[in-house]
């Protein structure tokens, strides 16, 4: 009962989101573009999908996913786990003493990147656009290295207390001289990867790892030391998808026949 | 169609079983209300990606030839503008990200702490982000019809991003950086692409792949810049 209710919310606050894109596409198609929408039933079918999917898909996150991902986070940061019940003081802390945090962050980092829906739809439009060159696993796998990456990056930052501009800009250096090199076809796919890695399942998983991260780890607070772990996760996939390109592109030229 | 969502999220429960049984060593909680909402999950997911392939992409395209056939550059900007403004401002990843902010701003003295000023200054947040977007939009589609490389936009927005971060306050530049990630929903991300695709496919010497993509490194790159403007400002 409790479930069907939230579901209602759910799918009512999704409707709330999609209405103003909704109003803006049909306002501008009815006053400007004055022509009708092709196949009007398909299309409206197809939002209703969207919304539905969209509902039933953050109901399950929030039922199932987000509060074992967070109690995990929590366990997985709490001092007691991290240095063992004997040790009680905090003092000699050794960065390496969190190399299960590392692990998670990397692995669900992978694995929530994977399912995030706007990266497939992504991946699913340059496939079809490269016709067929872009692998939308191939793309979807690069991307989700670069967040594994990012985030695990990102926990070290929180941990070691490093200044986050730091790394933020020499990962933008990096960028900027990977671009020089990268194939040009690849460039703007790349730098949109950055962007649609973040957004429903990643980000709150993400957010309770580095505030769960900042509260523990001493001399950090949550307030100022919990950002920054979704610009990790925006930067290295565009690192990884560049790579991957340059990499799918080196092997083509080794496996043309020698003339 | 329902086996491609089983394999999406097979990663997310290797990993989830893996840390729980085997690093913290404990049983699942509540195991039937996990089973019910995976199940949610696959079947929500492949019922958006239908929805996807009926809907949003259709209608990105259909609006990117319109509008290109319509030959106004004007009215076009204007739908960009609007598209980008209209889906950001209330999304409600930034809008719980905006009240964090001024948590934080409260917290460092650069505002008063009383509800009040916490509440004007999120809203204002809310606002320049989302501006920041419908920029960023417009900037993007500007970009396609012109056809400037993109590496020169947002090499140039970098640029912008490193000079700002020396001059904002220390306190905005975690969230300033996060900005740019949430930004862009689940629901803009495919309309967003189609727009791009379609466009650089209808106008003339304009490469889909290497013109059409691109908008949505714009609308994560400009709220990073716009969010440290307004930390300096107020």
């Amino acid at each position: 009962m409790e479930l069907l209710h939230h579901t209602i919310n759910v799918t009512l606050s999704t409707l709330r989101d999609v209405l103003p894109i909704v109003l803006i596409i049909f306002g501008f198609q009815w006053l400007v573009i004055r022509r009708p929408i092709h196949n009007p039933r398909r299309v409206f079918t197809g939002l209703v999908y969207v919304v539905v999917g969209l509902a039933l898909f953050l109901v399950g996150l929030q039922e199932a996913l987000f509060p074992l991902g967070e109690l995990m986070a929590r366990q997985l940061t709490d001092p007691n786990f991290i240095y063992g019940k004997a040790v009680a003081g905090l003092s000699g802390m050794h960065w390496w003493d969190y190399h299960w945090v590392y692990l998670f962050a990397a692995t669900i980092g992978f694995a929530t990147t994977v399912a995030e829906p706007s990266l497939i739809a992504v991946a699913i439009k340059a496939n079809e656009v490269s016709a067929g060159a872009i692998g939308v696993w191939g793309l979807r796998i690069a991307v989700a290295v670069g967040v594994a990456v990012g985030i695990s990056l990102g926990t070290y930052r929180i941990i070691s207390g490093t200044p986050l501009q730091y790394f933020i800009i020499s990962g933008y250096v990096f960028v900027v001289i990977q671009t020089l090199y990268a194939p040009k076809n690849i460039i703007a796919l790349a730098y949109d990867s950055g962007g649609v890695t973040t957004s429903t399942v990643t980000v709150p998983l993400v957010t309770a790892l580095g505030l769960g991260l900042a509260e523990t780890v001493p001399g950090r607070s949550p307030l100022m030391d919990g950002f920054g772990l979704i610009a990790f996760a925006s930067l290295f996939p565009m690192i990884t998808v560049m790579g991957y390109a340059q990499l799918s592109h080196w092997r083509a030229l080794r496996s043309r026949p020698q003339p | 169609m329902l086996g491609d969502s089983v394999r999406d999220l097979l990663p997310i429960i290797v990993v989830i079983a893996f840390f729980q049984f085997v690093v913290l060593k404990q049983p699942i909680p509540n195991l039937l209300g996990l089973l019910v909402g995976t199940v949610f999950v696959i079947m929500g997911l492949s019922i958006f990606i239908r929805g996807l392939n009926m809907a949003l992409f259709p209608l990105g395209e259909a609006l990117a030839y319109d509008f290109a056939r319509k030959g106004s550059v004007l009215w076009l900007l204007l739908f960009a503008f609007a598209l980008g403004f209209g889906t950001t401002i209330a999304e409600p990843a930034l809008i719980a990200v905006a009240s964090k902010a001024a948590e934080v701003a409260a917290a460092g003295g650069m505002i008063g702490g009383d509800m009040m000023a916490r509440n004007a200054y999120a809203t204002g947040l809310r606002y320049t982000v989302a501006l920041s977007v419908g920029v960023a939009i417009v900037i993007g589609v500007l970009r396609i019809l012109r056809g400037w490389p993109i590496q020169v936009v947002i090499i140039g927005g970098y640029v912008g991003v490193m000079i700002m971060t020396v001059f904002a306050p220390k306190e905005i530049i975690g969230i300033a950086y996060d900005s740019g990630g949430v930004t862009t929903s689940t629901i803009t991300v495919p309309l967003v692409t189609a727009l791009g695709v379609g466009l650089a496919s209808s106008i003339k010497g304009r490469n889909p792949m290497t013109d059409g993509f691109g908008l949505i490194a714009l609308a994560s790159l400009t709220p990073m810049i716009f969010v440290m403007a307004y930390g300096m400002l107020f």
